[in-house]
């Protein structure tokens, strides 16, 4: 009896520890969207050259919507030739992107793009509005809307081909075929 | 002395008077009230801070978005409400008291009740011992008991 309960209270840590070993492992932003499958909060906001721009004119596109900013290095750095590689590649065919630079100076975004040379459009969410209703935790982080404007993915970090192509291909197959 | 008391006033008043931007909003928003609503929610960007506590630009922007849907007239309820739709409960810096999240609250609680019980039943045991048992008069040799006193008179 004795030598059980000498075992017993060390023992009676492990599944304490197991709970904080597990939570301290578990990335926030890993955590899954709540908005995943529900509709694109729609939005209005002016382009970095002024000029106003709505979610809901690119309705029946599906939209690669991408959370960036021009302070955030190495990430948007990574994808922004991607982004602008893949928005060449699938214009034609009903995909367009979006981007939305948040938390920024109009002036460093605008020397990002020049120097990326991004030709798709990308609007400024100065309020931070768009951000929240979006639940954007930091950039990068890119949302991929199917036709009937619903959020479907939501990817952290870079965009890479791969999941560019794979997730825009899955969804506008899924569109062509209702 | 008067005169320096009634310009302080004077400036409490001017601080205090609403700025003509927030006098056109449909009802006046408390800032104890965005406070109060901001200091329950995470700061995402931040590492265990509040949205009331952090100096970063999301946080402010965060603060004034809680403003302005009190403004419009929500109740804070409805403003937690939104962030958490679009965050999930992780926003809330406190998990609701309910399911899973209910042993947040009542492990501490268990851990203590625990604690407690063992420290009371190992004192008890303790001073039971030391109680019962008296320790038995020990045995001196004669002639060593008179050279200890020989030896602390010599000393003194």
């Amino acid at each position: 009896m004795k030598r059980l309960w000498r075992w017993l209270i060390p023992l009676a840590a492990v599944p304490v520890l197991a709970l904080l070993a597990y939570g301290f492992r578990v990335s926030p932003r890993d955590i899954p969207s709540p908005l995943v499958g529900r509709p694109a909060p729609v939005f209005a906001l002016a382009t970095l050259e002024g000029a106003p721009l709505s979610l809901a004119s690119h309705h029946g596109k599906v939209v690669v919507l991408n959370f960036w900013a021009s302070w955030c290095y190495p990430a948007c750095y990574e994808e922004a030739p991607v982004l602008e590689r893949n928005w060449r590649g699938y214009r034609d065919r009903g995909v367009v992107v979006v981007g939305v630079d948040i938390q920024d100076k109009r002036e460093a975004a605008l020397k990002f793009v020049g120097d990326f040379r991004l030709t798709f459009p990308i609007v400024q969410d100065l309020k931070g509005t768009v951000s929240v209703d979006y639940g954007v935790y930091g950039v990068p982080e890119t949302f991929f809307l199917d036709r009937q404007g619903r959020i479907r993915v939501k990817h952290v970090g870079a965009v890479t081909d791969d999941v560019f192509r794979v997730t825009v291909d899955r969804l506008l197959a899924e569109a062509s075929s209702p | 002395m008067t005169r320096v008391a009634i310009m302080l006033a004077a400036l409490v008043l001017l601080g205090a008077m609403p700025s003509p931007a927030a006098a056109q909003s449909a009802k006046p928003v408390s800032e104890d009230l965005v406070h109060e609503i901001a200091v329950q929610l995470r700061c995402v960007v931040c590492q265990n801070l509040s949205v009331a506590d952090s100096p970063s630009e999301m946080a402010s922007q965060m603060r004034a978005i809680i403003r302005e849907r009190l403004a419009a007239g929500e109740s804070p309820a409805e403003v937690q409400r939104y962030f958490v739709d679009r965050y999930g409960e992780w926003i809330l810096l406190s998990p609701p008291r309910r399911g899973f999240n209910l042993l947040v609250w009542l492990l501490p609680l268990v851990a203590v009740v625990v604690g407690l019980v063992t420290a009371g039943a190992l004192i008890w045991r303790w001073t039971r011992r030391s109680r019962g048992g008296r320790t038995p008069p020990v045995s001196v040799d004669p002639a060593m008991s008179e050279r200890i006193r020989r030896e602390l008179e010599r000393g003194s």
